[in-house]
């Protein structure tokens, strides 16, 4: 049989998915994910060198799907820009050379980003919020952007009080430091674009059009920050709900720009709902509706949203299976997947999840064991993607490979 | 009063609470009881995040309600202030690399309200500053807490060196996390695992002969 061309195999790869997607059995499971620091690791570089040298972490990337052949790949885009992020000086963040060790993976710093007090700014216009007191906050570059006016002051002859605020030193410094932040960062997205053309020319598509939180996370994670929004839902229900509102506005804004995409996949990221974090009942009055209500949202629009759910949901299958169905990926971490299979089968396609201590410290046949049960019991209709239970920082190659490998051959339907 | 604060305390009403506290203490109440009461309500939330009726945004709004009282009472405390024997001591931290604070900081709580006495080491904690404060403090529990997958090999790099500092026979460790279980407490060469905070008092429990 002739091989195929990297088109060929682009638009192979390309269908397996979205039938994965849509609930249809594709020729075989797909297998692949959100592979955070592992690529580098493989590819012999320190998360620190990912992170400041564009080239050596494309280099690494094309060293992993060359040996991976992954179905989707992510490429570079974890090894975030660190000499940007020093440039604009980002608070709410610790990364290698900068508050950790070389070859430790970045992590957020929590804060209170918006005082008690603070959230009906946010709501009545969150853009200038977010520009004048939250950047200013967040980034010690954007400090002199606290200097300003609000932009909707320009209006008519608003803008004539222009000169008392910009021609400030600390706001014209800000603006310096932001050039020049934004120049590096410009730098560093154009190391993307060109990985994105070098792996369709392996025939690879790239795994995301859009990047998403659900609303509650958008305020809990970078605004507010986890202790004090959680305390929000006892003590302040009425200002957290209207938040809640603006918040799932920019959560479908945010979503749309993956529609239109090749893939049009939208990866959303869940952090604050699972197990303990709230009660079901708060799930269902804070979380859910807001999520669910930006999910459709974005499915009108055209997005396959992909939901990584973290941690253990099982308590929030009952609400969470209320979407349409085929047009939402759920990913499964810690989840049980036969009940999770249970509740969801026929409404959302399912991707995971072995488990990474398995890809860790386990053996070939461990991981062998664990894809073969999970393809046996909840991959055998279709409508399932093959990963890790988390995004993938540690794991022995040939475990990894295993998964790979296995899936490829033992996954094909017949 | 006193059972009025218990009941303010364990139902979260923080007005309430820190009202009936005043008021107690402009009646020349002894600062001792509040610090009774309060150690009784958090005994109750204990309990009711036990039996999964409070969550952690219950726990987050008990933790700013003690160290409000706290800060209005120690200060009018005259003697030292008096506990009953704790039924073991923790040494807890979040291992060295992983900044995640959270988990532990439920586990620490929930422990402290089973009456167990918590050394918290905070975040990003090194193996030597465990081994550290086990040599001070004595513990008969060691927790280890992690949420990324880094957290496998600093675990097992934090035992090991419990094992080479001749301490790991004096303790016994667990460990808990998010992408934990028992695969990884075997790996790390801890004694057990836990899904969660109830479950860590219940392990702690067991190996101090509490009920």
């Amino acid at each position: 049989m002739p091989e195929k061309s990297p088109q060929e195999l682009f638009d192979e790869r390309l269908q397996r998915v979205k039938d994965a997607a849509a609930l249809k059995v594709p020729d075989r499971v797909p297998v692949f994910g959100p592979y955070q620091k592992y690529p580098y690791t493989f590819g012999g570089i320190s998360f620190k060198d990912a992170m400041n040298d564009y080239a050596a972490a494309r280099a690494a990337c094309h060293k992993f799907v060359d040996y991976f052949q992954p179905d989707l790949d992510f490429g570079p885009i974890f090894a975030y820009p660190a000499k940007a992020m020093e440039i604009l000086g980002w608070n709410a963040f610790k990364w290698p050379g900068h508050g950790l060790g070389d070859d430790t993976m970045y992590q957020y710093v929590e804060g209170e980003y918006m005082s008690d007090e603070e959230y009906d700014e946010f709501i009545f216009d969150p853009s200038d919020f977010m520009l004048r007191k939250w950047a200013a906050r967040q980034f010690k570059s954007m400090e002199g952007f606290a200097k300003t006016i609000p932009w909707r002051r320009f209006m008519w002859s608003g803008w004539m009080n222009l000169p008392f605020f910009w021609s400030t030193p600390e706001f014209q410094e800000s603006l310096r430091t932001v050039t020049a932040g934004a120049e590096e960062t410009n730098t560093w997205w154009a190391s993307q674009f060109q990985y994105w053309g070098e792996v369709k020319d392996k025939g690879i598509p790239i795994a995301y059009a859009g990047w998403d939180w659900p609303p509650f996370d958008i305020l809990g994670d970078t605004v507010r920050g986890t202790h004090k929004i959680l305390a929000d839902m006892r003590r302040r229900p009425a200002k957290l709900h209207d938040a809640l509102e603006v918040a799932t506005q920019i959560f479908i804004e945010y979503g749309s720009g993956a529609a239109g995409a090749t893939l049009p996949f939208c990866w959303v990221w869940v952090h604050k709902s699972t197990r303990e974090f709230m009660s079901d009942a708060q799930f269902a009055e804070f979380y859910w509706p807001y999520l669910r209500k930006g999910l459709l949202a974005l499915v009108e629009k055209g997005v396959i949203p992909v939901i990584y759910w973290e941690a253990d949901f099982e308590t929030r299958l009952k609400h969470i299976v209320d979407v349409p169905a085929g047009k939402i990926i759920y990913h499964l971490s810690n989840t049980n997947y036969e009940k999770a299979y249970d509740v969801l089968k026929g409404t959302t396609a399912l991707m995971g999840n072995v488990p990474n201590i398995m890809l860790h410290s386990g053996t070939p046949d461990d991981v062998r064991a664990y894809c073969k049960k999970i393809i046996d019991t909840i991959g055998k209709n279709g409508g399932f993607i093959m990963d890790s239970a988390v995004m993938l920082d540690e794991a022995k190659p040939e475990n990894l490979k295993a998964m790979f490998d296995f899936t490829r051959e033992y996954g094909v339907y017949r | 009063m006193k059972e009025q604060l218990i009941t303010a305390i364990a139902d979260l009403k923080e007005e309430e609470a820190m009202s009936l506290v005043r008021s107690m203490l402009d009646a020349g109440e002894d600062p001792q009881v509040i610090l009774d009461a309060t150690g009784e309500a958090v005994r109750t939330i204990g309990d009711r995040f036990e039996a999964q009726e409070y969550f952690l945004p219950e726990l987050i709004i008990a933790g700013d309600l003690m160290k409000q009282i706290a800060e209005l009472v120690k200060p009018k405390l005259a003697t030292k202030v008096t506990t009953a024997k704790p039924l073991g001591k923790i040494v807890l931290g979040t291992v060295a690399g992983d900044i995640h604070d959270i988990g532990k900081d439920v586990v620490g709580f929930m422990l402290d309200a089973n009456n167990f006495e918590v050394h918290d080491l905070g975040v990003d904690v090194p193996a030597a500053t465990f081994v550290a404060k086990i040599r001070e403090v004595q513990p008969n529990i060691v927790g280890l807490s992690g949420f990324l997958t880094l957290a496998f090999d600093q675990m097992k790099v934090t035992v090991d060196a419990i094992k080479e500092a001749g301490l790991r026979d004096q303790v016994k460790i667990m460990i808990g996390g998010a992408i934990m279980d028992t695969n990884a407490a075997q790996y790390v060469g801890a004694d057990a695992y836990g899904t969660n905070a109830a479950a860590a008092v219940k392990i702690a429990k067991s190996w101090t002969g509490g009920m």
